[in-house]
Protein backbone atom coordinates (compact mmCIF):
# COMPACT_ATOMS: atom_id res chain seq x y z
CA UNK A 1 0.00 0.00 0.00
CA UNK A 2 1.53 3.66 -1.16
CA UNK A 3 1.79 6.20 1.68
CA UNK A 4 2.25 10.04 1.01
CA UNK A 5 4.14 11.52 4.13
CA UNK A 6 3.86 15.05 2.46
CA UNK A 7 -0.44 14.99 2.57
CA UNK A 8 -2.50 15.39 6.29
CA UNK A 9 -6.23 14.71 6.19
CA UNK A 10 -8.89 16.61 8.23
CA UNK A 11 -10.00 14.06 10.53
CA UNK A 12 -13.11 16.16 11.09
CA UNK A 13 -14.27 16.75 7.33
CA UNK A 14 -11.67 14.95 5.06
CA UNK A 15 -9.66 17.97 3.58
CA UNK A 16 -6.86 17.39 2.25
CA UNK A 17 -3.77 19.33 2.40
CA UNK A 18 0.23 19.20 1.95
CA UNK A 19 2.01 19.89 4.78
CA UNK A 20 4.01 22.78 5.49
CA UNK A 21 6.44 23.87 7.38
CA UNK A 22 5.22 25.43 11.05
CA UNK A 23 6.54 27.75 12.63
CA UNK A 24 6.82 27.41 16.70
CA UNK A 25 4.07 27.61 18.41
CA UNK A 26 1.67 27.48 15.47
CA UNK A 27 -1.15 25.62 14.27
CA UNK A 28 -3.18 24.73 11.34
CA UNK A 29 -6.08 25.07 10.70
CA UNK A 30 -8.47 23.01 7.86
CA UNK A 31 -9.78 26.11 5.73
CA UNK A 32 -13.44 23.58 5.28
CA UNK A 33 -14.20 22.81 8.74
CA UNK A 34 -12.02 25.19 10.83
CA UNK A 35 -10.94 22.85 12.81
CA UNK A 36 -6.99 22.41 14.19
CA UNK A 37 -5.10 20.10 11.52
CA UNK A 38 -1.93 20.42 13.30
CA UNK A 39 0.37 21.95 15.78
CA UNK A 40 4.19 22.68 16.03
CA UNK A 41 4.40 21.67 19.74
CA UNK A 42 7.00 21.53 22.45
CA UNK A 43 10.29 19.46 21.53
CA UNK A 44 11.07 16.62 22.71
CA UNK A 45 13.67 17.88 25.20
CA UNK A 46 10.52 20.00 26.87
CA UNK A 47 8.24 17.15 26.31
CA UNK A 48 9.93 14.77 28.17
CA UNK A 49 10.59 17.54 31.19
CA UNK A 50 7.17 18.12 31.61
CA UNK A 51 6.77 14.17 31.68
CA UNK A 52 8.61 13.84 34.35
CA UNK A 53 7.22 16.65 36.36
CA UNK A 54 3.82 15.77 35.84
CA UNK A 55 5.08 11.86 37.04
CA UNK A 56 6.33 13.84 40.16
CA UNK A 57 3.04 15.83 40.65
CA UNK A 58 0.90 13.06 40.10
CA UNK A 59 2.56 11.06 42.83
CA UNK A 60 1.73 13.96 45.07
CA UNK A 61 -1.46 14.61 44.13
CA UNK A 62 -2.34 10.99 44.52
CA UNK A 63 -0.32 10.15 47.63
CA UNK A 64 -1.58 13.68 49.72
CA UNK A 65 -4.36 14.60 50.90
CA UNK A 66 -6.34 16.94 48.42
CA UNK A 67 -8.74 18.23 51.87
CA UNK A 68 -8.96 18.46 54.99
CA UNK A 69 -12.24 19.06 57.57
CA UNK A 70 -12.37 19.21 60.99
CA UNK A 71 -15.55 18.51 62.89
CA UNK A 72 -15.88 19.35 66.35
CA UNK A 73 -12.03 18.53 66.83
CA UNK A 74 -12.15 15.28 64.93
CA UNK A 75 -10.24 15.76 62.14
CA UNK A 76 -10.66 14.25 58.74
CA UNK A 77 -8.99 14.08 55.12
CA UNK A 78 -9.72 12.66 52.05
CA UNK A 79 -7.05 11.57 49.47
CA UNK A 80 -8.17 11.10 45.79
CA UNK A 81 -7.90 7.25 46.16
CA UNK A 82 -10.05 7.61 48.94
CA UNK A 83 -12.59 9.44 47.19
CA UNK A 84 -13.09 7.05 44.54
CA UNK A 85 -13.22 4.50 46.96
CA UNK A 86 -16.16 6.39 48.65
CA UNK A 87 -18.34 6.03 45.76
CA UNK A 88 -17.15 1.88 45.65
CA UNK A 89 -19.67 1.17 48.44
CA UNK A 90 -22.60 0.14 48.80
CA UNK A 91 -25.13 -1.30 45.74
CA UNK A 92 -23.98 1.79 43.45
CA UNK A 93 -20.50 0.86 43.95
CA UNK A 94 -19.45 0.34 39.81
CA UNK A 95 -19.86 4.36 39.52
CA UNK A 96 -16.67 4.14 41.66
CA UNK A 97 -14.88 2.55 38.26
CA UNK A 98 -15.51 5.42 35.78
CA UNK A 99 -13.65 8.22 37.99
CA UNK A 100 -11.33 5.50 39.52
CA UNK A 101 -10.11 5.40 35.42
CA UNK A 102 -10.50 9.26 34.58
CA UNK A 103 -8.90 10.87 37.24
CA UNK A 104 -6.66 8.22 38.40
CA UNK A 105 -5.68 5.23 36.21
CA UNK A 106 -5.96 7.03 32.59
CA UNK A 107 -3.70 9.80 33.88
CA UNK A 108 -1.06 7.38 35.29
CA UNK A 109 -1.25 5.77 31.43
CA UNK A 110 -0.56 8.71 29.75
CA UNK A 111 2.43 9.99 31.71
CA UNK A 112 3.66 6.48 31.80
CA UNK A 113 3.26 5.63 28.61
CA UNK A 114 4.40 8.98 27.26
CA UNK A 115 7.59 8.78 28.93
CA UNK A 116 8.47 5.34 27.49
CA UNK A 117 7.67 6.43 23.85
CA UNK A 118 9.57 10.08 24.89
CA UNK A 119 12.66 8.70 26.61
CA UNK A 120 12.78 6.15 23.41
CA UNK A 121 12.29 8.91 20.77
CA UNK A 122 14.88 11.15 22.56
CA UNK A 123 17.67 8.25 21.97
CA UNK A 124 16.02 8.66 17.98
CA UNK A 125 14.47 5.36 18.19
CA UNK A 126 10.85 3.80 18.39
CA UNK A 127 10.22 2.27 21.81
CA UNK A 128 9.32 -1.03 22.15
CA UNK A 129 5.62 -1.70 21.93
CA UNK A 130 5.89 2.07 20.28
CA UNK A 131 2.70 1.27 17.90
CA UNK A 132 -0.01 0.16 20.36
CA UNK A 133 1.19 2.39 22.66
CA UNK A 134 0.59 5.46 20.27
CA UNK A 135 -2.98 4.06 19.56
CA UNK A 136 -4.01 3.90 23.49
CA UNK A 137 -2.39 7.39 23.87
CA UNK A 138 -4.96 8.40 21.24
CA UNK A 139 -7.81 6.05 22.86
CA UNK A 140 -7.19 7.43 26.31
CA UNK A 141 -7.07 11.29 26.27
CA UNK A 142 -10.53 11.98 26.24
CA UNK A 143 -11.14 9.79 29.26
CA UNK A 144 -8.68 12.17 31.09
CA UNK A 145 -10.35 14.12 33.45
CA UNK A 146 -7.88 15.52 35.75
CA UNK A 147 -9.36 19.29 35.28
CA UNK A 148 -12.94 18.13 36.22
CA UNK A 149 -11.39 16.82 39.01
CA UNK A 150 -9.89 19.96 40.04
CA UNK A 151 -13.12 22.09 39.75
CA UNK A 152 -15.27 18.93 41.48
CA UNK A 153 -12.71 18.92 44.68
CA UNK A 154 -13.01 23.01 44.52
CA UNK A 155 -17.14 23.02 44.90
CA UNK A 156 -16.88 19.82 47.17
CA UNK A 157 -14.31 22.23 49.29
CA UNK A 158 -17.17 25.36 49.04
CA UNK A 159 -20.50 22.76 49.93
CA UNK A 160 -18.99 22.00 52.61
CA UNK A 161 -17.47 25.46 54.02
CA UNK A 162 -20.97 26.63 55.66
CA UNK A 163 -20.92 23.52 57.96
CA UNK A 164 -17.59 22.98 58.60
CA UNK A 165 -13.56 23.61 58.94
CA UNK A 166 -12.31 23.14 55.68
CA UNK A 167 -8.94 23.65 54.46
CA UNK A 168 -6.79 22.58 50.90
CA UNK A 169 -4.35 19.94 51.54
CA UNK A 170 -0.92 19.50 49.77
CA UNK A 171 -2.51 16.91 46.75
CA UNK A 172 -4.90 19.95 45.64
CA UNK A 173 -1.92 22.26 45.12
CA UNK A 174 -0.32 19.09 42.85
CA UNK A 175 -3.76 18.39 41.56
CA UNK A 176 -4.12 21.71 39.95
CA UNK A 177 -0.29 21.26 38.46
CA UNK A 178 -0.71 17.99 36.96
CA UNK A 179 -3.93 19.15 35.19
CA UNK A 180 -1.77 22.21 33.76
CA UNK A 181 1.07 19.61 32.33
CA UNK A 182 -1.30 16.80 31.28
CA UNK A 183 -3.20 19.16 29.11
CA UNK A 184 0.35 20.21 27.74
CA UNK A 185 1.76 16.98 27.21
CA UNK A 186 -1.27 14.57 26.25
CA UNK A 187 -3.09 16.34 23.84
CA UNK A 188 -4.71 15.92 20.48
CA UNK A 189 -0.29 16.54 19.22
CA UNK A 190 0.69 13.18 20.25
CA UNK A 191 0.50 11.52 16.85
CA UNK A 192 3.02 14.02 16.18
CA UNK A 193 5.62 11.16 17.89
CA UNK A 194 5.15 9.32 14.20
CA UNK A 195 6.76 11.92 12.45
CA UNK A 196 9.44 12.40 14.76
CA UNK A 197 10.48 9.35 15.34
CA UNK A 198 10.39 8.50 11.38
CA UNK A 199 13.71 6.91 10.62
CA UNK A 200 15.74 8.87 9.27
CA UNK A 201 14.15 12.26 10.91
CA UNK A 202 15.91 14.80 12.68
CA UNK A 203 16.20 13.54 16.45
CA UNK A 204 16.45 16.68 17.96
CA UNK A 205 12.79 16.98 17.68
CA UNK A 206 12.34 19.91 16.07
CA UNK A 207 9.16 19.87 13.47
CA UNK A 208 10.27 18.90 9.78
CA UNK B 1 -17.04 27.20 -2.31
CA UNK B 2 -13.76 25.83 -1.25
CA UNK B 3 -11.21 24.38 -3.39
CA UNK B 4 -9.20 21.70 -1.15
CA UNK B 5 -9.38 18.05 -2.31
CA UNK B 6 -10.97 15.49 -0.11
CA UNK B 7 -9.79 12.77 0.65
CA UNK B 8 -12.27 10.60 -1.72
CA UNK B 9 -11.34 12.75 -4.66
CA UNK B 10 -7.93 11.68 -4.30
CA UNK B 11 -8.73 8.09 -3.94
CA UNK B 12 -6.57 8.56 -0.14
CA UNK B 13 -7.76 7.27 3.63
CA UNK B 14 -6.15 9.10 6.97
CA UNK B 15 -5.90 6.33 9.24
CA UNK B 16 -7.39 7.34 12.65
CA UNK B 17 -5.28 6.31 15.15
CA UNK B 18 -2.14 7.58 13.45
CA UNK B 19 -2.56 10.46 10.92
CA UNK B 20 -0.75 8.68 8.37
CA UNK B 21 -2.26 9.50 4.80
CA UNK B 22 -2.84 5.45 3.23
CA UNK B 23 -3.75 4.88 -0.59
CA UNK B 24 -7.53 4.08 -0.49
CA UNK B 25 -7.41 0.17 -1.22
CA UNK B 26 -10.66 -0.54 0.47
CA UNK B 27 -12.73 -0.67 -2.51
CA UNK B 28 -11.97 -4.73 -2.72
CA UNK B 29 -12.77 -5.54 0.66
CA UNK B 30 -15.94 -7.26 1.49
CA UNK B 31 -17.76 -6.66 4.56
CA UNK B 32 -16.63 -7.54 7.65
CA UNK B 33 -12.41 -7.58 6.16
CA UNK B 34 -9.95 -4.70 7.26
CA UNK B 35 -7.54 -3.28 5.93
CA UNK B 36 -5.03 -2.08 8.46
CA UNK B 37 -2.74 1.17 8.03
CA UNK B 38 0.98 0.29 7.47
CA UNK B 39 2.14 2.15 9.84
CA UNK B 40 0.10 1.50 13.46
CA UNK B 41 -1.59 -1.43 12.44
CA UNK B 42 -5.22 0.63 13.06
CA UNK B 43 -8.33 -0.76 10.78
CA UNK B 44 -8.54 1.95 8.19
CA UNK B 45 -12.11 3.16 7.48
CA UNK B 46 -13.09 5.88 5.34
CA UNK B 47 -16.46 7.01 7.95
CA UNK B 48 -16.08 5.06 11.42
CA UNK B 49 -18.77 1.92 10.48
CA UNK B 50 -22.32 2.20 11.51
CA UNK B 51 -21.67 5.69 12.49
CA UNK B 52 -24.83 7.11 12.75
CA UNK B 53 -26.96 3.69 14.18
CA UNK B 54 -24.66 3.78 17.12
CA UNK B 55 -24.12 6.85 17.80
CA UNK B 56 -28.48 7.28 17.83
CA UNK B 57 -28.64 4.13 20.10
CA UNK B 58 -26.11 5.34 22.66
CA UNK B 59 -28.10 9.10 22.45
CA UNK B 60 -31.24 7.26 23.21
CA UNK B 61 -30.18 5.59 26.12
CA UNK B 62 -28.44 8.54 27.69
CA UNK B 63 -31.45 10.28 27.43
CA UNK B 64 -33.40 7.38 28.78
CA UNK B 65 -31.15 7.42 31.88
CA UNK B 66 -31.16 11.19 32.04
CA UNK B 67 -34.59 11.05 33.73
CA UNK B 68 -33.43 8.58 36.82
CA UNK B 69 -30.14 11.05 36.91
CA UNK B 70 -32.49 13.58 37.92
CA UNK B 71 -35.49 11.98 39.86
CA UNK B 72 -33.25 10.06 42.44
CA UNK B 73 -31.61 11.18 45.07
CA UNK B 74 -27.33 11.64 44.33
CA UNK B 75 -26.20 12.12 47.72
CA UNK B 76 -27.66 11.34 51.15
CA UNK B 77 -26.53 14.01 54.03
CA UNK B 78 -26.75 13.39 57.91
CA UNK B 79 -25.69 16.73 59.74
CA UNK B 80 -25.75 16.77 63.55
CA UNK B 81 -28.44 13.68 63.54
CA UNK B 82 -30.72 15.97 60.75
CA UNK B 83 -30.62 13.71 57.46
CA UNK B 84 -32.12 13.64 53.67
CA UNK B 85 -31.93 12.84 50.52
CA UNK B 86 -30.58 15.73 47.93
CA UNK B 87 -30.90 15.52 43.97
CA UNK B 88 -28.75 17.67 41.82
CA UNK B 89 -31.12 20.14 41.27
CA UNK B 90 -31.81 20.79 44.75
CA UNK B 91 -28.07 20.98 45.14
CA UNK B 92 -28.55 24.00 42.96
CA UNK B 93 -31.36 25.30 44.51
CA UNK B 94 -29.59 24.61 47.91
CA UNK B 95 -26.15 26.99 46.81
CA UNK B 96 -28.55 29.54 45.33
CA UNK B 97 -30.63 29.84 48.03
CA UNK B 98 -27.59 30.16 50.38
CA UNK B 99 -25.86 33.12 47.98
CA UNK B 100 -23.57 30.54 46.72
CA UNK B 101 -24.41 31.81 42.92
CA UNK B 102 -21.17 31.25 41.22
CA UNK B 103 -21.15 27.75 42.44
CA UNK B 104 -24.56 27.39 41.67
CA UNK B 105 -24.32 28.07 38.58
CA UNK B 106 -20.70 25.97 38.23
CA UNK B 107 -22.82 23.11 38.95
CA UNK B 108 -26.06 23.88 36.98
CA UNK B 109 -23.71 24.24 33.71
CA UNK B 110 -22.08 21.58 34.00
CA UNK B 111 -24.73 18.77 35.06
CA UNK B 112 -28.14 20.24 33.58
CA UNK B 113 -26.66 22.83 30.72
CA UNK B 114 -24.06 20.41 29.24
CA UNK B 115 -25.88 17.31 29.04
CA UNK B 116 -28.95 18.99 27.67
CA UNK B 117 -26.94 20.73 24.98
CA UNK B 118 -25.17 17.62 24.22
CA UNK B 119 -28.56 15.90 23.34
CA UNK B 120 -29.93 19.12 21.63
CA UNK B 121 -26.99 19.34 19.26
CA UNK B 122 -25.85 15.32 18.90
CA UNK B 123 -29.48 15.04 17.62
CA UNK B 124 -29.31 17.71 15.29
CA UNK B 125 -25.66 16.47 13.92
CA UNK B 126 -27.19 13.27 13.59
CA UNK B 127 -30.74 13.91 11.97
CA UNK B 128 -28.73 17.02 9.60
CA UNK B 129 -26.28 14.21 8.43
CA UNK B 130 -28.14 11.14 7.62
CA UNK B 131 -30.89 13.79 5.68
CA UNK B 132 -27.03 14.82 3.57
CA UNK B 133 -28.51 18.14 4.26
CA UNK B 134 -25.73 21.29 3.21
CA UNK B 135 -26.96 24.13 5.62
CA UNK B 136 -24.40 25.71 7.58
CA UNK B 137 -21.84 22.70 7.65
CA UNK B 138 -19.17 24.86 8.81
CA UNK B 139 -20.77 25.69 11.86
CA UNK B 140 -22.32 22.24 12.47
CA UNK B 141 -18.59 21.43 12.40
CA UNK B 142 -18.08 23.71 15.18
CA UNK B 143 -20.69 22.78 16.93
CA UNK B 144 -19.61 18.94 16.76
CA UNK B 145 -16.19 19.88 18.22
CA UNK B 146 -17.71 22.32 21.30
CA UNK B 147 -19.46 19.06 22.17
CA UNK B 148 -16.36 16.84 22.26
CA UNK B 149 -14.80 20.04 24.11
CA UNK B 150 -17.10 20.21 27.25
CA UNK B 151 -19.10 17.04 27.09
CA UNK B 152 -16.60 15.03 30.05
CA UNK B 153 -17.30 18.02 32.31
CA UNK B 154 -20.19 16.85 33.42
CA UNK B 155 -18.47 14.17 35.51
CA UNK B 156 -18.54 17.13 37.89
CA UNK B 157 -20.95 16.50 39.86
CA UNK B 158 -19.42 12.26 39.86
CA UNK B 159 -16.22 13.71 41.86
CA UNK B 160 -17.88 16.47 43.95
CA UNK B 161 -20.57 13.29 45.40
CA UNK B 162 -16.96 10.95 45.53
CA UNK B 163 -14.83 13.65 47.86
CA UNK B 164 -17.83 14.90 50.04
CA UNK B 165 -18.50 11.66 50.98
CA UNK B 166 -14.78 10.65 51.26
CA UNK B 167 -14.63 13.36 53.56
CA UNK B 168 -17.60 13.46 55.96
CA UNK B 169 -17.36 10.12 57.92
CA UNK B 170 -18.16 10.43 61.66
CA UNK B 171 -19.97 7.66 62.14
CA UNK B 172 -23.40 8.95 64.35
CA UNK B 173 -22.36 12.48 64.35
CA UNK B 174 -22.75 13.28 60.39
CA UNK B 175 -22.24 11.41 57.15
CA UNK B 176 -22.73 12.35 53.49
CA UNK B 177 -23.18 8.58 51.26
CA UNK B 178 -24.00 8.58 47.68
CA UNK B 179 -26.91 7.24 46.20
CA UNK B 180 -28.35 5.48 42.74
CA UNK B 181 -29.15 8.98 41.19
CA UNK B 182 -24.95 9.25 40.83
CA UNK B 183 -24.77 5.88 38.76
CA UNK B 184 -27.22 6.79 36.45
CA UNK B 185 -25.72 10.53 35.91
CA UNK B 186 -22.26 8.83 35.27
CA UNK B 187 -23.91 6.23 32.78
CA UNK B 188 -25.58 9.32 30.99
CA UNK B 189 -22.21 11.01 30.92
CA UNK B 190 -20.61 8.19 29.76
CA UNK B 191 -23.14 7.22 27.06
CA UNK B 192 -22.82 10.39 25.90
CA UNK B 193 -19.30 10.89 25.61
CA UNK B 194 -19.44 7.48 23.44
CA UNK B 195 -22.28 8.92 21.48
CA UNK B 196 -20.12 11.80 20.41
CA UNK B 197 -17.15 9.60 19.59
CA UNK B 198 -19.45 7.02 17.40
CA UNK B 199 -20.22 9.98 15.43
CA UNK B 200 -17.99 10.56 12.26
CA UNK B 201 -17.76 14.57 11.46
CA UNK B 202 -16.84 14.09 8.31
CA UNK B 203 -20.32 12.59 7.51
CA UNK B 204 -21.28 16.42 7.81
CA UNK B 205 -19.77 17.21 4.44
CA UNK B 206 -20.44 14.24 2.16
CA UNK B 207 -23.11 14.76 -0.15
CA UNK B 208 -21.19 17.58 -1.43
CA UNK B 209 -21.48 16.23 -4.61
CA UNK B 210 -17.80 14.44 -5.53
Amino acid sequence: MKTFSDLIVCEHCDSVYRRQPLPPGAAARCGRCGAILRRAGLDLDRWLALTLAAAIAFVIANVCPVVRISMQGIPNEATLWKSAAALAQGPIACVAVPLALSIIVVPFLQIGLLAWVLAHARAGRRAPGFAPAMRLLVLLRPWSMVEVCLLGILVAVAKLSHLLQVAPGPGLWATAGLMALVTLIANRDVQRLWDLTEPGSNPSGTEA
Amino acid sequence: MNGTPRASQLRVVGCHACGLVCEDTLDGVERGGRVHCPRCGAALHRRRPGSITQAWALLVAALIFYVPANVLPVMYTSLFGRGGDSTIMSGVIGFWRGGSYAIALVIFIASVAVPCVKFLTLGLLLATSRRGSRRARRERAGLYRLIELVGYWSMLDVVVVAVVSALVKFQALSDIEPRIGILFFGLVVILTMLATMRFDPRLIWDGDGE
